[in-house]
């Protein structure tokens, strides 16, 4: 049902109207608690906040390239439509990501750390990450034919999900400046609670922002991939959107 | 699933196996380098080399630090537990650089328990918590209260 582009059309267009509002207000809660309210840490005082933006881009643009690769496997494999339309949509909001975390990263390793850059496993497959997603935006910006673009892009991000694993485990594998991880999937978090909470929902508000956004660049790639259908001909003499 | 996608999925998904395994291999190889520094255990094992950049890493002894009066002159003794060696550094330490913290020393190993450092950047751990809470936790003599910087 959602591959069919028109259905996705229809059903996003119902979506959108409250998970946009949610998505603002989920972010804007979180680092409003996160950034004025949270305690200060008992080492690094108050540069620790730079979690509260760095971490939620971090993890978005990690769950946006694997989404990345689902797409691609699908648009490789099975040639649907939808999963083109995905693969276009979801790249740059991640790309934006990455490039604000390694930004974020930057400016809070140099009061903490020392320095803005080591060329540690952590900050360079994070790096790699940036370039994977600028490739395959590249990759369908330079293939004029989009079926051929998808399959090719779908490819490259694919390949790239083996990156998105050294992100993760870099810091367990080998030696890094960056530390291991503070929320952990299984276990006890090594955060306090009244710094958790607004950094799980900075979290949650940031991936849901990632959501609208992906949303509305599908719905203009739907548009202009199907507009000589009659759907869309349709919809425009009728003026709707 | 018709045999035209089963065969894409096929291919696909061996090319993925491939090269994962091939990155996989790529990266046991090239763990050592991987590596950002040289642990203390290593150099006193004399894996690290001598007379050549490098860095190295581990905790600052508990009660090492000795700063000369006049200058910015500082040394202090690295160890993980398995080995130890004194560390000379000239110049402005990191605001987090503590006696128990966790830090990298980028710098050449003069001999194997002397390393002269030319940047001492300090490694912070994944822990969280509000000034209150470390000082409950210190004062009720919790284990992990005041504990350095490494994992």
């Amino acid at each position: 049902m959602l591959g069919s582009p028109r259905y996705f059309y229809t059903f996003s267009s119902r979506v959108l109207p409250w998970l946009t509002p949610i998505a603002l207000l989920t972010l804007a809660a979180g680092l409003v608690w996160g950034l004025a309210f949270a305690p200060a840490d008992y080492q690094q005082g108050n540069s620790y906040r730079i979690i509260f933006i760095h971490v939620p881009a971090s993890s978005g643009a990690l769950m946006g390239y694997m989404a990345l690769g689902v797409s691609g496997l699908v648009a490789v494999v099975w040639r649907m439509k939808m999963a083109e339309v995905m693969l276009k949509s979801i790249a740059p909001f991640g790309a934006a990501l990455a490039a604000i975390s390694l930004v974020t990263g930057a400016l809070w390793g140099k009061p903490t750390w020392g320095t803005y850059w080591q060329w540690d496993a952590r900050m360079t497959s994070m790096l790699i990450l940036l370039f994977m997603y600028v490739g395959v935006i590249a990759l369908q910006a330079v293939i004029r034919d989009p079926r051929q673009a998808a399959r090719a892009a779908g490819l490259l991000a694919m390949v790239g999900v083996i990156n998105v694993v050294i992100v993760k485990y870099s810091v367990e594998w080998v030696q890094t400046l960056h530390q291991g991880s503070t929320l952990k999937m299984f276990g006890e978090s090594t955060i306090d609670p009244a710094m958790k909470y607004p950094l799980l929902l900075s979290m949650l508000g940031l991936w849901l922002l990632y959501a609208v956004n992906v949303l509305l660049r599908a719905r203009t790639e739907v548009l202009w991939r199907e507009r000589r259908s009659k759907w869309v001909s349709k919809r425009v003499k009728e003026g709707e959107h | 699933m018709n045999a035209a996608r089963k065969q894409r999925l096929i291919l696909v998904v061996s090319i993925l196996v491939g090269l994962a395994i091939a990155c996989g291999l790529m990266f046991y190889a090239l763990r050592q380098n991987i590596n950002l520094f040289f642990t203390p255990q290593q150099v006193m094992a004399g894996e690290a080399p001598l007379e050549t950049q490098m860095r190295v890493g581990g905790l600052v002894e508990e009660g090492s630090v000795v700063r000369d009066q006049e200058t910015l002159d500082v040394q202090f003794v690295l160890t993980d537990g398995k080995g130890r060696f004194t560390v000379h550094y000239q110049g402005i330490l990191p605001d987090l650089f503590r006696e128990g913290q966790g830090i990298v020393a980028n710098g050449t190993l003069i001999s194997r328990n002397r390393f002269e450092a030319e940047e001492v950047l300090a490694k912070h751990d994944e822990t969280y918590m509000p000034p209150e809470v470390q000082d409950a936790l210190e004062k009720a003599g919790h284990p992990g209260a005041k504990k350095g910087s490494e994992q």
